[in-house]
């Protein structure tokens, strides 16, 4: 023990000193995207090589992810150049501890993304960096239920919830797949998806007759649903072991399975309601943190992400979409072209009703997402009266807009001041 | 005391107890060990055979997961500074933890109940709230990202252990032994490293392991306080919850390896000393 | 140099560790429970334990506790008596079974979902064996019950490895003579247990249970692998204000009350097991 002592005391007398060594000047990009440890490594090994003085991608969950930040800032120092994370993350953030990036020149070629990034003030918080989308995927032994007449890309709820059912009549398990966990989405298929395809808003229409409907047909798809789904948070695990053969989820987050077998499986848009197909994008983008140590080289590599080439690197490295107009080549990953072409075929189609990302929420961000799995856990998980519910939930909603002021977003007709709840 | 040496004939009617005695053991073992093999078959079975069923309970040693992570940047490194880490947590906790254990356990003192209130408040507050002002003052202070910032941190952690197995070690000795001590020309502090520091090694050895495994196996502050200097935790770890399946127990694998060798490494200090206890 | 003093001197370096690096931290986020809309109040407190997890939280967390740390207590006990009573292999015996010791959380926790998941070993065992002919779903929301089990299962098998290694360490002190005593006067081994090794062993159960008791309130990682959103615990709903939410607040506030808690229980645990002062043989 004594000599196991004194070893140790040794080794860390040396770690002191090593710890003392200073570090390179490569710029830290601190992200929560990309996260995988495979996702990672391709950034690390083909996106980010290409960047002159070098780049540490340090992708975290989260929760380090925000305290982190939120101490350099506090501390009015740190080592984070450049912040990856998603178009929420920035909004819940004070504008001011984020460097306006007007001066850049480059944008995405997407006016409302852009429009977006500047986050309610006159200049650009955050540089759009890559998109992506939720889509649906089934395992084609799936197909052979699909309900007589229907289209695959171009189904309604009932015609999924007919399907769903076959499903289980055929086989005897509930095979359609929700990302319910505790990671897992569940929330934008609520507010992109499900509500605008119902009632055409996600706000003004959260208690109307028309919502009640929205969650009579997703108790009823849900009783088609594997009950295990509470467990769930990237479909692909469920997609390749067979748990579950009919799937919604992000399209970054079904990737693997097409990766791995793409024969197995398709993809095809979300269905639609009377209200439209509606769906919802996901958006990425890239801050520096006024507290950044190398701002010349952190605006540099938010530079060079942009650029066409890194960012077709960084489409075929994460499964996230370029926000620039490029021509996609041609090798692309199955995952890549599956999903493409699936939003592809959602964005094209004639009831097509997309909506927008929550905007001007500020840190009611999390509180706004609150509202509808817990809408969901209530309705769906503990079988309460969906009426109450509403009514119930409508309350801290109507309190989060007016304590935010966020006005309505698409496809909420726009409102003056913060938006209502009817 | 054991059936061992008792005489023949009760020997006969020892046997069957015995034998309850063998399969509890035996069965308590598979408890332990069944889901470590588990994990064990996972990561040595390709990506098809653990998205596969029903599974196979025998692995295919398929190196393709393991194989992964060891092309992965920075492994090494990271690897090195884990064991820098919890190392110095460990010397830390015990330098610092083993004399409030034995004070608690001798003395009696104004306070004594508030400091105990203290060390255990410490483990009561989650760390991840903690983490915030700590990163502040490392940053302020310059101990942000060293392995010696993120070790005072795992001390932290590890100090009630520390404080309360040494307390409780201290207690298990009688007084009346080092009082013998002192009467036979001893000083406070000779008694103390002759007579009492041999018989609470074992349980010094103890609080060792859990230093060590508290460290190895933190990954909130690891993640928030480092960055040149990750330990393999927050590496893999932070990573892993978003990993393909067969990465994740591949990843889960290459944590636990290295924490039972350590323990394995010490175990036997456990025991070393109960020749004296038993004297 | 004094015995007056001598105690204080003793806990001087652990008091000066603590306050830089725990309470310094801790009264900073301590006061942020108390701080909201820019004055000192109770708001953060009324709001979060107002919200309608709160109760099923508190609960889920409390009957969790309530379920491992007995059967902990007494699986540790019957595992350190019968390991110090080995003459062959105990080594290798204490050494498998402090095992899991080495294993954190997160990786219990996807060991043991590698079990329960619907296409997990515990199926492919059951459809093999006959059972079954076809896995069920073991941790969905209409059986609660099994969801519970499993993640009680998992915290025993994770977490009874720190009771026992306290336990062993302290059942090493007890000396052999008592033992051969109690022999010598026809004492069963029920009853050399009940008389000798409970009593004696009364320090290191109390720290044992302690610190299992204060850990169990924080249970997280392993309730969020195998329950999903199904089971709501406490440490759930704290990081929940804290990074979802980012109400460091109402996050400051819940902790406070799980640390209340911990402390009530701590005080409970430390009359029922008193350790009388000094000699104790």
């Amino acid at each position: 023990m004594t000599r196991f002592t004194k070893l140790a005391g040794a080794v860390s007398g040396l770690a002191i000193m090593l710890g003392a060594t200073w570090a390179q000047a490569e710029v830290l990009f601190w992200s929560t995207q990309a996260r995988p440890v495979e996702e990672a490594q391709a950034m690390r090994d083909n996106v980010l090589k290409g960047f002159e003085g070098g780049v540490d991608y340090q992708p975290n969950e989260d929760g380090p992810w925000l305290t982190r930040l939120q101490a350099e800032l506090e501390a009015g120092s740190g080592s984070i150049g450049v912040l990856g994370g998603l178009h929420g993350s920035f909004s819940a953030m004070n504008p001011d501890d984020l460097v306006d990036l007007d001066d850049l020149g480059v944008v995405s070629s997407s006016e409302t993304y852009n429009t977006l990034a500047k986050l309610g003030t006159d200049h650009l918080q955050y540089v759009p960096w890559m998109q992506a989308s939720y889509i649906m995927a089934a395992n084609k032994q799936a197909l052979q239920y699909l309900p007589a007449g229907a289209d695959i890309n171009a189904l309604s709820y009932d015609q999924l919830i007919e399907w769903t059912a076959n499903v289980e009549a055929a086989t005897g398990e509930k095979k359609f797949g929700f990302p319910a966990g505790e990671k897992g989405l569940k929330h934008r298929f609520f507010q992109g998806y499900l509500y605008p395809s119902y009632t055409n808003g996600v706000v003004r229409t959260f208690a109307s007759d028309e919502a009640v409907v929205a969650w009579e047909k997703f108790r009823e798809l849900w009783s088609h649903t594997n009950p295990a789904s509470t467990n769930f948070a990237n479909m692909q695990e469920q997609l390749l072991n067979g748990d579950a053969w009919i799937v919604f989820d992000h399209t970054s987050r079904l990737a693997q399975a097409f990766n791995e077998r793409p024969d197995d499986f398709v993809a095809f848009p979300a269905p639609a309601g009377p209200k439209g197909r509606g769906f919802m994008p996901v958006l990425v983008g890239m801050a520096i943190p006024r507290t950044a140590p190398d701002l010349d080289a952190a605006k540099a590599l938010v530079s060079y992400m942009l650029k066409p080439e890194t960012q077709i690197a960084t489409l075929k490295a994460t499964n996230f979409f370029p926000v620039v107009n490029v021509e996609l080549p041609a090798d692309v990953p199955p995952a890549v072209k599956a999903a493409g072409d699936a939003v592809a075929i959602m964005s094209a189609s004639p009831d097509a009703n997309p909506g927008l990302l929550p905007a001007g929420l500020g840190d009611k961000g999390g509180d706004f997402s609150r509202v509808y799995v817990d809408t969901f856990e209530r309705i769906i998980l503990a079988g309460q009266d969906i009426r109450s519910v509403l009514d119930d939930q409508k309350a801290v909603l109507a309190k989060i807009m007016q304590d935010s002021g966020a006005p309505c977003w698409a496809p909420d007709a726009p409102s003056e001041g913060a938006c209502p709840v009817e | 005391m054991t059936p061992v040496t008792t005489a023949a004939p009760r020997a006969a009617t020892k046997a069957p107890a015995r034998r309850v005695y063998a399969a509890s053991v035996l069965l308590l073992s598979v408890w332990v060990l069944g889901p470590i093999y588990l994990l064990f078959v996972n990561t040595l079975s390709s990506p098809e055979a653990v998205n596969s069923f029903p599974k196979s309970f025998i692995p295919q040693f398929d190196l393709g997961s393991l194989a992964f992570f060891a092309k992965f940047d920075g492994m090494l490194a990271a690897l090195g500074n884990s064991v820098i880490v919890a190392a110095m947590t460990m010397v830390m906790s015990i330098a610092i933890g083993a004399p409030a254990g034995y004070a608690l356990s001798r003395f009696e003192f104004r306070g004594k109940e508030l400091f105990r209130l203290l060390i255990l408040l410490t483990r009561a507050f989650p760390l991840p709230l903690l983490a915030l002002p700590l990163a502040v003052l490392f940053i302020r202070t310059g101990l942000d990202d060293t392995t010696f910032g993120l070790a005072l941190v795992h001390t932290t952690l590890a100090i009630p252990f520390a404080v309360l197995i040494t307390f409780s070690l201290f207690s298990g000795i009688p007084i009346e032994l080092e009082e013998a001590a002192w009467t036979l020309g001893c000083t406070r502090l000779t008694a103390f490293t002759k007579v009492v520091l041999p018989l609470i090694l074992p349980g010094i050895t103890a609080s060792a392991i859990f230093a060590f495994v508290i460290s190895w196996n933190e990954v909130f502050a690891a993640a928030v306080l480092t960055i040149e200097n990750r330990t393999l935790t927050a590496f893999l770890l932070q990573k892993l919850g978003d990993a393909p399946i067969h990465l994740k127990f591949a990843g889960g694998f290459i944590l636990v390896t290295p924490a039972l060798i350590f323990i394995f490494a010490v175990r036997k200090y456990l025991f070393a000393m109960w020749g004296i206890a038993n004297r | 140099m004094s015995p007056r003093y001598l105690p204080y001197i003793l806990i001087l370096p652990v008091t000066l560790f603590l306050c830089a690096f725990f309470l310094y931290p801790f009264l900073l986020v301590a006061r942020q429970a108390f701080l909201s809309d820019g004055g000192y109040s109770l708001q953060n407190f009324r709001e979060t334990m107002g919200y309608w997890k709160f109760s099923i939280s508190l609960q889920n967390t409390m009957l969790l506790a309530l379920a491992v740390v007995p059967v902990q207590v007494s699986l540790a006990l019957l595992m350190a008596t019968m390991v110090s009573r080995m003459k062959k292999g105990r080594d290798l015996v204490l050494y498998i079974w402090t095992i899991p010791l080495g294993i954190s959380d997160l990786a219990a926790g996807i060991i043991w979902f590698a079990i329960f998941e619907q296409s997990g070993f515990l199926n492919s065992m059951l459809t093999g064996l006959g059972v079954i002919d076809k896995p069920a779903v073991l941790l969905g929301y209409q059986n609660p019950l099994l969801v519970f089990i499993a993640i009680a299962l998992a915290e025993i098998w994770r977490a009874t490895a720190i009771m026992l290694v306290i336990l062993v360490a302290g059942i090493g002190l007890i000396p052999k003579e008592y033992y051969e005593a109690a022999e010598v006067f026809g004492a069963s081994p029920w009853q050399r247990f009940l008389r000798i090794t409970l009593p004696l062993l009364r320090p290191s159960l109390q720290t044992a249970l302690i610190l299992r008791v204060v850990l169990a309130f924080e249970v997280f990682a392993v309730v969020v692998a195998l329950g999903g959103t199904l089971f709501p615990v406490m440490m759930g709903q704290i990081y929940s204000y804290q990074f979802d939410l980012q109400n460091a607040g109402g996050a400051a506030a819940l902790a406070l009350v799980v640390l209340a808690i911990s402390i009530a229980f701590t005080l409970v645990i430390l009359r029922a097991l008193r350790v009388p002062k000094g000699a104790t043989i």
